[in-house]
C-alpha cells in the first residue's frame, strides 16, 4: 500500500525547496517569479495536506492568483535590460566560508523553529472540532468575526490607510511629472 | 467503506473527464457552425451530416501537424505554458456537483468528485492559476504582440477576479455556505408560488444583480468576447498564442473551451439550481419511472438530474458563442473602467443590500 | 448644429440594448437567408462579357489563327508569344502560341484586335494551377465554354 499523503508531502516539499532555490539562483527576474509561483502552489498543497483547505485556497487565491500576477505584470512592464553582474570575483575560501555560514544559519533556524513550536501552546482546534463547527470556513469566520473582530477591523483600517497613502503618493508624482493629469 | 465506493469514484472521475474532453470537439463544431450561421454564412458542412465530423478532422490536423517552435523562444516555458493553461481548467471541475445522490447497495454516492468545505473558493483559486499559462506563453514567445497580450491578460484577470468573488458574497450570505453541494441542494426549495407555478429558490431569483456581475466577470475571466483583449485578433494578431502552432495551440484552445465549460457549470450551479430538475422534467421522471424500463427509480432521477445539468450548461456555453457575435470588443480603458468603477462598487452595494435584507429577514 | 443627446440611465446601463442585440443576433441565426454559395455545386452567374480563361477558336479542328501578330502587338502586358509557320497549303499558321498567364491582365485587347475571331476570352474563372503558368497552344486549342 502506497502512503499517498507521504508521497504528496515529498512531492510538494521537493518542489517548494527546488523552487525556492530557483527563485534565488535564476538570473532572469520573470523566471524567478515563475519559480516563486511554483513555491506558493506547493505551499498550498502542503496546507491542504494538513487539511487546512481554506488556508490552501486563500494561499493560491491571494498569493498565487493576485499578488504574483501583479509581480509578474510589474516585472514585465518594467522590462529592465540591465546586464546581470557576475559574482565570480570572490575567492574560493570566501565561497566555502559563506556556504558554511549559510548552512549553519539554516540549521539554527530550523532548531529555533522546533524550539518555538514546543514552547508555544497548541490551539484547541482539532480536526474533529473543526468538522463539529461546520468546516474550515465556518470555524475561521466565526472566530474572526466574533472573538477577534477588533483586530480584524484594525487590520482592515490599516490596509485602507495604506491604500489611501499609495494613491496620494501616486497622484502627487503624476502631478509634478506631467504638469497636469 | 464498501467495495462500491472506489468504483463509483472512478466512474465519477471518468464521467467528468470524458464529459470535459467531449466538450472540446462539440464546442469546436458549435462555435464554427454557430458563428457562421449568425453571420448568415453556412460554415463547415462538408464532413459528415451537417459537418459534424469537421471537429474530428480539425483534431486530426492538429495532431499530425509538425510541432515546431520558433528559434527565438524560451524553450522551457514555451513548452510548459500550454499545460499550465490547460491543467487548472480541468482541475476546477472537481468540486462541481453534476447530479444528485444515488444509493446502490446501501452506498450513497454524491455525484461530485470532492465536496471540499471551501467549495467555490477552490474553484476561484484554481481558476486564477490558469492565467499563468497565458502569461508564460506571452513572455516565453519573445514577441511584442504576445507580451502585450499576456500583460493585458494579467491586468484583466486581477481586476475582474475581485468582482467575480464579490458577486458571490451575497449568494453565500443567503445560502450560508460556500460548499457547492449545499448551495445546489438549497436551490431545490421553493421561493414562492405564483398560482400554479412554483418559483424555485434559484440563485438568479435571489441575487439578480450578483448574477449579472458574475456573468460579466466570468466573460472577462475566460477571455471571451467582448473581453478577449489578450488575443484581440485585429490588434495583437493572436496575442499570447501567436507563436504557437499544432497541438500546442490546440491545448490553448482546449483550455479556453474547458474554461468556458467550467464557467457555464458554475453559473448553472450557483444561479440556476445546478442539477435540480428543469421545470417540466419532474413530470417526465415520474412517467419514465412508471414505465419501469430502468428498475431503480433513484437511478432514473439521477439520470434526469444529470441531463438537466447538461442542458443548463449547454445553454450557457451557447450563450458564450451568442454574445461573441453580438458585442464588439471593449477598448482596454473601457474594460478597466467597467471593472473598477462600475462592477466593483455595484458588487459592494449588492453585498450591503443583501446584508440589510437578511437582517430584516426578507431573504 | 450639433445636437448632443444625453442618454438616460437605462440607456447607459446598456442591459436592454444588449438584450436587443442578442435578439438581432438570434434573428440572423434562425431566420435570415444564408448567403453562402455552395461552390462546386452552385455557381454564380457571370456576364457574357466576363473575360476569363483564354482559348483559340477552331473550326473543324483547324485553328482560326493566321499568326498575323496583331494580338502580341496590341497586348499591353506583352504576354503573347507567337512563332509563325507555313502549312502545306501555303497558309500561315502559329507553330507556337503561348500566353504567359502570370503577365496577362485580362484586358481583352487581343480579342478586340483579332481579325479572324481566333483568340477569345471565355467565361471560365477557375484558373488556379500548381505549376504551369504559360498556356501552350494545345492547351489553348481545347474548346471550353465557347461564347
Amino acid at each position: 500500500m502506497i502512503d499517498y499523503p507521504l508521497l504528496a508531502f515529498s512531492a510538494f516539499s521537493t518542489i517548494a525547496i527546488l523552487g525556492s532555490l530557483m527563485v534565488i539562483f535564476k538570473k532572469n527576474p520573470v523566471a524567478s517569479a515563475f519559480a516563486l509561483v511554483a513555491v506558493f502552489f506547493s505551499f498550498a498543497g502542503l496546507y491542504a495536506l494538513m487539511s487546512a483547505h481554506l488556508v490552501a485556497a486563500l494561499q493560491i487565491l491571494v498569493y498565487t492568483g493576485a499578488i504574483m500576477v501583479l509581480f509578474v505584470f510589474v516585472i514585465m512592464l518594467l522590462n529592465q535590460d540591465r546586464p546581470v553582474e557576475d559574482f565570480k570575483s570572490s575567492s574560493g575560501i570566501f565561497k566555502l566560508l559563506s556556504g558554511i555560514a549559510v548552512s549553519g544559519f539554516v540549521f539554527a533556524l530550523v532548531k529555533v523553529a522546533l524550539l518555538a513550536r514546543s514552547l508555544t501552546p497548541r490551539g484547541d482546534m482539532t480536526e474533529e472540532k473543526i468538522s463539529e463547527l461546520g468546516g474550515n470556513v465556518k470555524a475561521i469566520a466565526e472566530s474572526l468575526f466574533s472573538d477577534h473582530v477588533l483586530q480584524f477591523e484594525i487590520t482592515s483600517f490599516l490596509i485602507l490607510a495604506a491604500i489611501v497613502a499609495t494613491i496620494a503618493l501616486a497622484k502627487r508624482k503624476a502631478h509634478s511629472g506631467r504638469g497636469h493629469s | 467503506m464498501s467495495s462500491l465506493e472506489p468504483m463509483m469514484m472512478f466512474i465519477k472521475i471518468g464521467i467528468v473527464l470524458a464529459g470535459l474532453l467531449a466538450t472540446v470537439p462539440i464546442m469546436l463544431f458549435v462555435e464554427r457552425r454557430g458563428s457562421a450561421l449568425m453571420q448568415n454564412r453556412l460554415g463547415p458542412n462538408r464532413m459528415g451530416p451537417f459537418g459534424l465530423f469537421q471537429a474530428a478532422c480539425d483534431v486530426i490536423k492538429f495532431i499530425f501537424k509538425e510541432d515546431r517552435a520558433p528559434g527565438h523562444v524560451n524553450k522551457f516555458y514555451y513548452t510548459i505554458a500550454p499545460w499550465v493553461a490547460v491543467i487548472p481548467a480541468f482541475m476546477t471541475f472537481a468540486v462541481i456537483p453534476f447530479a444528485g445522490s444515488l444509493t446502490l447497495d446501501g452506498t450513497t454516492t454524491h455525484f461530485q468528485i470532492a465536496n471540499l468545505d471551501v467549495g467555490v473558493l477552490y474553484c476561484f483559486s484554481i481558476a486564477s492559476l490558469g492565467v499563468y499559462g497565458i502569461i508564460m506563453a506571452g513572455w516565453a514567445s519573445n514577441n511584442h504582440y504576445s507580451l502585450l497580450g499576456s500583460l493585458r491578460s494579467s491586468a484583466q484577470m486581477i481586476s475582474y477576479e475581485l468582482t467575480l468573488g464579490l458577486s458571490l458574497v451575497g449568494l453565500m450570505m443567503v445560502f450560508q455556505s460556500v460548499k457547492l453541494g449545499d448551495i445546489v441542494f438549497e436551490q431545490g426549495e421553493t421561493l414562492f408560488t405564483l398560482g400554479a407555478i412554483a418559483v424555485p429558490k434559484w440563485g438568479i431569483f435571489i441575487q439578480p444583480v450578483g448574477f449579472l456581475l458574475f456573468l460579466v466577470s466570468v466573460f472577462a475571466e475566460t477571455n471571451r468576447l467582448p473581453f478577449d483583449l489578450p488575443e484581440g485578433e485585429s490588434e495583437l494578431i493572436a496575442g499570447y498564442h501567436l507563436e504557437y502552432g499544432s497541438m500546442r495551440f490546440a491545448l490553448f484552445m482546449m483550455a479556453e473551451f474547458i474554461n468556458m465549460a467550467v464557467a457555464s457549470a458554475l453559473i448553472t450551479t450557483l444561479f440556476f439550481g445546478g442539477w435540480q430538475l428543469l421545470p417540466f422534467f419532474s413530470v417526465l421522471v415520474s412517467h419514465v419511472q412508471s414505465l419501469g424500463l430502468i428498475p431503480d427509480p433513484n437511478l432514473v432521477e439521477v439520470i434526469f438530474q444529470g441531463l438537466s445539468f447538461i442542458i443548463k450548461v449547454a445553454f450557457w456555453m451557447w450563450f458564450f458563442v451568442w454574445v461573441r457575435w453580438t458585442l464588439p470588443r471593449f477598448r482596454f480603458d473601457q474594460l478597466m473602467n467597467l471593472g473598477w468603477k462600475v462592477l466593483f462598487p455595484v458588487g459592494l452595494l449588492n453585498v450591503l443590500v443583501t446584508g440589510f435584507l437578511i437582517y430584516k429577514g426578507v431573504l | 448644429m450639433l445636437a448632443i443627446r444625453k442618454p438616460g440611465f437605462l440607456n447607459r446601463l446598456y442591459l436592454i440594448e444588449i438584450i436587443r442585440g442578442l435578439w438581432i443576433t438570434m434573428k440572423n441565426f434562425l431566420f435570415h437567408k444564408k448567403v453562402t454559395l455552395q461552390f462546386p455545386e452552385q455557381r454564380r452567374d457571370y456576364s457574357n462579357r466576363y473575360r476569363g480563361q483564354h482559348y483559340i477558336k477552331a473550326v473543324n479542328g483547324v485553328e482560326n489563327c493566321t499568326a498575323c501578330m496583331l494580338c502580341p502587338t496590341v497586348c499591353p502586358a506583352e504576354c503573347i508569344h507567337i512563332v509563325a509557320g507555313e502549312r502545306e497549303d501555303k497558309e500561315k499558321y502559329p507553330v507556337k502560341f503561348e500566353i504567359d498567364s502570370l503577365r496577362c491582365c485580362f484586358c481583352g485587347m487581343c480579342e478586340e484586335a483579332c481579325p479572324k475571331d481566333a483568340i477569345k476570352l471565355s467565361n471560365i474563372y477557375e484558373m488556379s494551377q500548381q505549376t504551369r503558368t504559360v498556356y501552350e497552344k494545345d492547351f489553348l486549342l481545347e474548346q471550353r465554354g465557347n461564347k
